[in-house]
């Protein structure tokens, strides 16, 4: 095994694998996001006094977290260039092929999915804001939407934080399916040097050790982040 | 929508289910042996088997999937040792190298989760049970892992769904599994969005059988109310 082809410079490959893990975060960070707002639609879908709302997150979360993440991720690298190409033919009349960027498809896709696990999470955060907060809301005169964002949604968010801590970690390892598309991530640039080196062992253990940095660093960052979401509370009496 | 098409492709894609099954239950079952013996050496009074207990968790929870797959598929491949050793028929196999992959993958899952059931039985419980004079093994056969198990189940059964859905990674190592078959039938006809139907109503399909059975198995061990 030949570590020096892990340096940096022209002849090492640290410095694409590294590239490769910038892209991976860009990629986990704007899905993840995606998939708050996804969620977040959803969970008040869910919790909706309309039958259809219902019906409408419902099926969303069943069908997204009963398919294979594979799957919806061809869905998205196949179908959204055939889809607009039938839209541009439909309405200018252009027939050629259209690319559809990589990463607005890998954003796309994984924030469907992990949209589709938030949702579980900030309903039941939704659910842990205690029902006399809102009567109060209401009781103070606030309106319908102000009671949402100013009392429920931001209290929710501090229930749902542990459960979404889990929601990043599986979107930021479902990144590495994106790799199938082509995107220059950590595991598409690992598959590349692996060919090209004939040093698969090396490279694929690399890859595996950027990931153990990434999950490792953002359960730290997630662990901060909940003692300062629950500072202002006292500790529970054990 | 080019029912004709979907219509044709349902037996093509229907004949990948026996390998997806197959992945499934094997590694399941595999797993699940795994888990236990890991479970084990977790809970064991020697530190370093449980920091290597802890170590192995740390590491198959915190790396994608794919990367297990390619890592034994591709990368112990590399060396001459493994392609001498008496392995080598089991590790240049697509079929092996993915069941290994996701039975090392769930083991650390489900002996996660086995430990919170374990953590989850009241001390009460097995305090009662020894003050009844009962054998150590006793209580750990008829106390602790009924109630552990029955904790247990819900979690379980999640991670069932998620190994039925992880099966379609051996795609990547050139099986044709459902997900396999599925895109290879996109890349020939373009009907990305009909192959998809057919493919993820598969899934679901497989996944309500597994989520019915898990319940079922929950009601079996849920003894009745009083």
């Amino acid at each position: 095994m030949n570590l020096s082809l892990l340096s940096f410079g022209p002849e090492g490959w640290g410095g694409v694998l590294l590239t490769g893990a910038v892209m991976t975060l860009a990629v986990s960070v704007s899905a993840f996001l995606l998939g708050i707002v996804l969620g977040t639609a959803a969970a008040l879908a869910k919790l909706s006094r309309h039958r259809f709302l219902r019906g409408v997150g419902i099926t969303y979360t069943t069908v997204v977290r009963g398919i294979p993440e594979l799957l919806v991720i061809y869905l998205f690298f196949f179908g959204t260039s055939s889809l607009i190409m039938a839209i541009v033919k439909a309405v200018f009349g252009y027939a050629g092929y259209i690319e559809v960027d990589a990463f607005a498809v890998a954003v796309l896709a994984l924030g469907l999915i992990s949209g589709a696990y938030s949702t579980e999470v900030i309903r039941g955060g939704i659910a842990s804001v205690s029902k006399g907060q809102m009567e109060a809301a209401a009781a103070l005169g606030l309106r319908r939407w102000m009671i949402w964002l100013r009392i429920l949604l931001p209290q929710a968010m501090r229930y749902a934080l542990p459960g979404l801590a889990n929601v990043w970690q599986l979107t930021l390892k479902d990144t590495a399916l994106i790799s199938v598309t082509g995107l220059a991530e950590i595991m598409r640039t690992a598959f590349v040097a692996a060919g090209a080196t004939r040093e698969p062992f090396l490279f694929y253990a690399a890859a595996a050790l950027l990931y153990l940095l990434l999950t490792w660093g953002s359960s730290r960052f997630f662990g901060k982040a909940e003692t300062v979401a629950n500072r202002g509370f006292a500790a529970r009496a054990k | 929508m080019n029912f004709e098409l979907m219509w044709e492709s349902v037996p093509a894609l229907l004949g990948g289910v026996p390998l997806t099954l197959q992945l499934a239950l094997l590694s399941v079952a595999l797993g699940f042996v795994l888990a236990l013996f890991i479970l084990a050496a977790r809970l064991s009074r020697f530190a370093w088997l449980a920091a290597l207990a802890k170590a192995y968790v740390f590491v198959f929870r915190g790396t994608p999937l794919l990367v297990q797959i390619f890592f034994i598929y591709y990368g112990l491949s590399q060396f001459d040792d493994v392609r001498a050793s008496i392995l080598w028929p089991l590790l240049r196999d697509p079929f092996w190298c993915s069941t290994l992959a996701l039975a090392l993958n769930t083991a650390a899952y489900a002996s996660e989760i086995m430990r919170g059931g374990l953590l989850a039985v009241p001390p009460g419980a097995i305090e009662a049970a020894k003050a009844l004079g009962l054998s150590r093994l006793k209580v750990l056969w008829t106390v602790t892992m009924p109630i552990a198990a029955r904790q247990a189940i819900p979690a379980y059964g999640n991670e069932l769904i998620l190994m039925v859905k992880a099966t379609s990674l051996a795609s990547t190592v050139t099986l044709l599994e459902v997900t396999g078959i599925a895109k290879q039938i996109i890349s020939r006809s373009y009907a990305v969005f009909e192959i998809f139907i057919l493919a993820g109503a598969i899934y679901l399909l497989l996944n309500l059988a597994a989520t019915m059975l898990v319940a079922l198995a929950e009601r079996r061990m849920t003894l009745p109310a009083r």
